[in-house]
């Protein structure tokens, strides 16, 4: 394969996924609103198209022709660019997300539905998605608003220390398959939801539903959900850190939200949950193809983030800090020791 | 048949590339087309920061916590830490059949250095955000008694 195939494939694989991913986006936030409908006995949106479901793309159409106003005392340039980097860097972290097997198309063999397998992948969803603090930050410093700053001190502050936690978290399958490549990582649990590394072998299981539940929880504070949404906190900072914005840029900032949950939910299939796999390896569950498993277990994951958003209530910012550095950034370095013994007890 | 064994290293970041300029390309249509289509009417009162629909009190150029800053210190710490851990997590299979405990043992070393360090911080107060006046707790002590 030369390079011009390679283009061309990875040019057919984006435009596959690309619009699915964005089309996805839309559809979590109708899901999100009917599902929280439900949890608290109302409807949810009922009225666009049967069910609501074409509530997303009248929101879309309604903010693509709002006026967009920029505050005089904002910095212009660093005030467009926040929301810019924001959905850029979040969309950057699905180009190495395994969605499922090879797949042809009109006989041509594609490869993986990844876009682009790198060998440290892992490192450069962490890398990529680390970056997105400078779109928080840059949008509540150039907003030239005291709620936004203070807004994006604590998003910031919050990023950072749950950050650590989702490093260390995923050490079991990087330590058990010896690689940072996600198709290495999904390749390791084939055959079965025992081969997961959410249950990992013998000794491993400690560190492997410990590592899932650290992941878990970071990931929620790293997107910014309820239990962890205090840099939006509406009752004391108005909307934090994307209180100026309005219009494209600030669906912008929702998108990248969205698309970072997503992100979440997938890496965590991917690392714990098997990727593509089918739970077993037996007739009635190898009939579904790779993606529809893929997108079973993410959007469990989805559902999880949703449940949990509509059952608790917001923390305090103190509790918030002491969870994360006395509780959680302890355990997860107790969980790299464990993963360590357990790898040395298991062979 | 697995094509993507074929490809070489740097072409997988080309795809990546290629994706990063797709991005690139959809944030822009967001940010630069819908100015096209929407209305532009401002005024004064628009322009102005938001604040709950009073006179914005004061500039943004507030004073905050120095504990933000403390905790982006202690952040980088630990950040590097991670970074270092993560390649020895990679390699410390490979590597226990050829050095045996060693590498488990310079890891553990490295964490308890680590974990002292967190300690400390805990110790001095660094992770508290919430000020305990201990003056004021003498006095009530003093008064109760």
């Amino acid at each position: 394969m030369n390079l011009g195939e390679l283009a061309l494939y990875s040019i057919v694989k984006i435009a596959i996924l690309f619009p699915l991913v964005m089309l996805s986006v839309a559809y979590l936030t109708w899901l999100e609103r009917k599902l929280l409908g439900r949890f608290q006995q109302r409807l949810g949106p009922h009225r666009v198209g049967p069910f609501g479901l074409l509530q997303p793309i009248a929101d879309g159409v309604k903010l693509f022709f709002k006026e967009d106003i920029i505050p005089t005392n904002a910095d212009r340039i660093l005030f467009i660019l926040a929301p810019v980097l924001s959905m850029a860097c979040a969309l950057m972290a699905i180009a190495v997300i395994p969605f499922g097997p090879s797949f042809q198309l009109f006989g041509y063999d594609l490869g993986r539905v990844q876009i682009a397998d790198v060998n440290v992948g892992l490192l450069y969803i962490f890398g990529i998605t680390s970056l997105s603090v400078y779109g928080v930050f840059l949008a509540g410093w150039s907003s030239g608003n005291k709620y936004s700053l203070l807004g994006a001190l604590r998003s910031s502050a919050q990023i950072f220390s749950y950050e650590l936690t989702l490093g260390l978290s995923v050490i079991i399958p990087l330590m058990a398959v010896g690689s940072l490549k996600m198709s290495g990582i999904v390749d390791s649990q084939a055959d079965g939801f025992w081969n997961w590394w959410i249950l990992s072998p013998k000794w491993l299981v400690i560190p492997g539903l410990l590592g899932f539940a650290l992941y878990l929880i970071s990931a929620f504070a790293e997107t910014n959900r309820i239990p962890f949404d205090l840099p939006e906190a509406e009752t004391e900072l108005v909307a934090g850190y994307h209180l100026e914005y309005s219009s494209m840029k600030f669906a912008m900032f929702f998108m990248a939200e969205y698309v970072n949950m997503i992100t979440a939910a997938s890496i965590a299939t991917t690392l714990f949950l098997g990727g593509w796999h089918s739970p077993l390896p037996l007739a009635p569950f190898t009939w579904f193809p790779g993606w529809f498993w893929f997108a079973a277990k993410v959007f469990v994951i989805l559902f999880f983030f949703i449940w949990v958003r509509a059952t608790f209530p917001r923390f305090r910012y103190d509790q918030l800090m002491h969870f994360g550095w006395k509780i959680l950034l302890p355990l997860a370095m107790l969980n790299v020791f464990l993963a360590a013994v357990g790898l040395l007890l298991a062979g | 048949m697995d094509t993507s064994s074929f490809i070489s290293m740097p072409a997988q970041f080309i795809a990546a590339l290629i994706f990063l300029l797709a991005a690139i390309a959809f944030v822009a249509f967001n940010v630069l087309v819908p100015r096209l289509f929407r209305p532009i009417r401002p005024d004064q009162e628009k322009l102005s920061n938001y604040e709950c629909g009073e006179r914005p009190i004061g500039g943004p150029w507030i004073r905050f916590n120095i504990r933000f800053y403390i905790i982006a210190i202690i952040f980088l710490i630990f950040d590097v830490e991670v970074l270092f851990i993560i390649p020895w997590a990679v390699v410390y299979r490979r590597l226990y059949s050829e050095l045996g405990m060693l590498v488990f043992w310079e890891m553990f070393v490295f964490l308890t250095v680590l974990g002292v360090g967190l300690a400390y911080c805990w110790v001095k107060g660094h992770l508290e955000w919430v000020f305990r006046d201990k003056l004021a707790e003498d006095k009530s002590k003093t008064l109760s008694s």
